[in-house]
């Protein structure tokens, strides 16, 4: 057994152990954080496979930003979890019943010695000066640049819709709605009042020098 | 280490998340972490694939099912926060309200 191998191994378990985590922690958070160790590790058994660009930008999309996402939300709502939780093990026969089965198929269909697998026992280094990133960034942008600049469009429509739900107008602020600033009239905003002219009435001279003096 | 060990690994991480999403039916929050574990099974089985078979075609898909699954949980996460504004709550068994 090489090295790759043993590492590959431990990192098999941690995978599935996290997995496993993921699906039964009691608290969404801890499920979210056991999610977090499970994408780590599986970039890093596509790491042992060098696989690199891919294994970088599971860490990047996945743990920077999905996950945050996923802990922003289990974060940010009042959710009584105990109520979902009831009858979390009522299912447990059935379902286990049916991923042993549907893991025992595919593995025993993997394993046997007629699909040829065996043939693929160790993955073709790349020849010098060749990263996994050129491998794939040469045909991203020469054979599939249709889907790239698709997928691109498909983040933005995303992004737009995952606003838009969201968005709730609140009854306090105090926006400004350009249209309506464009719309206003002059009676809106200045009323003409008619009145009687106000004439100043000249005060007694008198009065006002004795006012002036100052108290001996 | 051979592309077989890969594949059963998938497998294996395939199998425990249909176990969850079996397990977790009122939770949807869980739902959509085992939908994302399913997918990091289904990505493994392709970059496998890719680097034994010396494909890159795999590992460009891979990139393309990473962008669709971000959008994927960034749109459902929304659907379910205005979910939880409408019903303050986010089991499954309280969606009846189409009457299906």
């Amino acid at each position: 057994m090489t090295l790759t191998t043993v590492i590959f191994y431990i990192f098999a378990a941690i995978l599935i152990a996290s997995a496993l985590r993921v699906i039964t922690a009691k608290n969404p958070v801890h499920a979210a954080l056991s999610l977090v160790l499970s994408f780590f590790t599986g970039a890093v058994l596509w790491m042992l496979i060098e696989a690199e660009f891919l294994a970088i930008s599971l860490v990047l999309v996945y743990v920077g930003a999905v996950m945050v996402l996923f802990l922003f939300v289990v974060m940010m709502l009042d959710i009584n979890f105990e109520e979902l939780r009831k009858g979390f093990w009522s299912y447990f026969p059935f379902a286990a019943v049916v991923a042993v089965i549907m893991a025992a198929e595919m593995v025993l269909i993997l394993i046997a010695p007629s699909t040829g697998l065996d043939a693929y026992s160790a993955v073709a280094p790349l020849p010098e000066g060749v990263s996994n990133i050129k491998q794939l960034g040469v045909p991203i942008y020469t054979d599939y640049l249709l889907p790239f600049e698709l997928a691109a469009v498909l983040l933005l429509v995303a992004m737009i819709a995952a606003v838009s739900l969201t968005l709730r107008r609140r009854k306090n602020t105090k926006y400004i709605d350009p249209a309506e600033q464009i719309k206003v009239k002059r009676n809106d905003r200045l009323r003409i009042v008619k009145m009687d002219a106000v004439v100043e009435q000249p005060e007694p001279a008198a009065a006002d020098e004795a006012g002036d003096k100052p108290a001996a | 280490m051979t592309l077989t060990h890969y594949l059963v690994l998938a497998a294996i991480l395939f199998a425990i998340s249909v176990f969850g999403i079996f397990m977790n039916r009122k939770n949807i929050i869980v739902l959509l972490m085992a939908i994302e574990l399913m997918l990091l099974a289904v990505n493994m089985n392709f970059i496998a694939f890719s680097k034994y078979l010396g494909d890159t075609g795999g590992q460009i898909f891979v990139f393309f099912i990473l962008t669709v699954a971000a959008a994927e949980s960034a749109i459902g996460l929304a659907i379910l926060v205005v979910l939880f504004r409408n019903t303050r709550s986010i089991n499954v068994e309280d969606l009846d309200s189409l009457k299906g």
